[in-house]
């Protein structure tokens, strides 16, 4: 396996840059106030909903660990904070690490 | 060649209120640690956030290493978890884009593109005049992907200090980090319901295919709030 770690690597990254690659391709042809640009904005959006969305429901490795209730409990003070804070993401970001660190050492 | 002005404005992006150093720098301690014990030497990390530089990307490549996926099958898994970098990319470009500026700035710098650096970049283009938005955009992808590869030697170096709970705590980060900033973001009827739909629809579809429900989920939820936005003057 170790021999092959640096081919994983260089395949990872090649499967990651071709879709970059593939979308400043496409960008050269498409204007900011087209129609379609604005389809692909809300396509991003949504998918990017979609990644995180997932990563809180069903997530893989070490979140896993932590019961479905606890994450949402976590998030929603996490955002409970982002808003008592006047939208500042540093307070929400080390206390969600925090808080959840200190639950799943007592779980 | 680059205007160190706007490269610098950009760069400083990662200080501040909104910083996204927190939210990257602890998933890629996550990440440091986690390919250390998969077996990675040091090199072998930094390399790999160097030419990745996407969290789930390296998260896929680690897991179908543990189960001995052939390399075909880990060049797919990492296209299909990485393939939302294509809509990201063209709902970002178009607005980088002027005809004074060199085109291999634009087809270098696409590998900047991951979520934190591309919120922050759509949360800033207005304040910079086109010509100068692809330095300025230069400027966050350098300063966001320093602090992941920096990370990473961190994550590699203190993973024997890393307790199972403090990763969890670590692994929850950057998920809030990303809801924080697309809520932010909700300033139209279209990212709105983006945002909304992708996050009911991803789930549902993780039912019928948990390969597939990003991405199903997102062309289904973008599209139906690209509609209704159009018809409601976005």
């Amino acid at each position: 396996m170790a021999t092959n770690i640096f081919i994983v690597i260089i395949v990872t990254s090649l499967a990651t840059y071709l879709s970059r690659f593939l979308g400043v391709v496409s960008s050269e042809k498409i204007k900011e106030t087209s129609k379609i640009f604005r389809w692909f904005n809300c396509l991003a959006y949504s998918t990017l909903a979609a990644l995180i969305a997932r990563i809180v429901i069903f997530p893989s490795g070490s979140l896993s660990e932590v019961d479905y209730l606890t994450r949402l409990i976590v998030v929603f003070l996490s955002l409970t904070i982002f808003y008592l804070t006047k939208k500042n993401l540093v307070y929400p970001t080390l206390f969600s690490a925090i808080i959840l660190s200190i639950i799943s050492s007592y779980l | 060649m680059i205007n160190t002005k706007y490269f610098l404005k950009g760069f400083k992006s990662i200080k501040g209120v909104g910083s996204p150093a927190i939210a990257l720098g602890a998933s890629f301690v996550a990440i440091g640690a986690l390919l250390k014990n998969l077996g990675f030497s040091i090199q072998e990390s930094i390399f790999s956030t160097f030419l990745t530089y996407a969290l789930p990307g390296s998260l896929v490549m680690a897991e179908s290493m543990l189960i001995g996926a052939s390399l075909i099958n880990i060049f797919i898994a990492v296209w299909l978890v990485n393939a939302r970098l294509y809509p990201m990319t063209v709902a970002l470009m178009p607005l980088l884009m002027h005809e004074n500026q060199p085109r291999w700035k634009y087809y270098l710098s696409c590998h900047f593109i991951a979520v934190s650096s591309w919120l922050i970049m759509k949360d800033n283009y207005e304040n910079i005049e086109k010509e100068n938005r692809i330095d300025f955009w230069i400027g966050i992808g350098t300063a966001t992907w320093s602090v992941a590869i920096f990370s990473t030697i961190i994550g590699y170096v203190a993973s024997d200090f890393l307790n199972k709970d403090m990763l969890i705590g670590l692994a929850i980060v950057n998920p809030i980090y990303f809801i924080c900033m697309m809520i932010g973001a909700m300033k139209t009827i279209q990212i709105s319901l983006s945002v909304v739909l992708g996050a009911i629809l991803g789930p549902i579809f993780y039912f019928l295919s948990p390969e597939w429900c990003i991405l199903f989920g997102g062309f289904i939820a973008g599209s139906i709030a690209y509609y209704a936005g159009e018809r409601n003057g976005n």
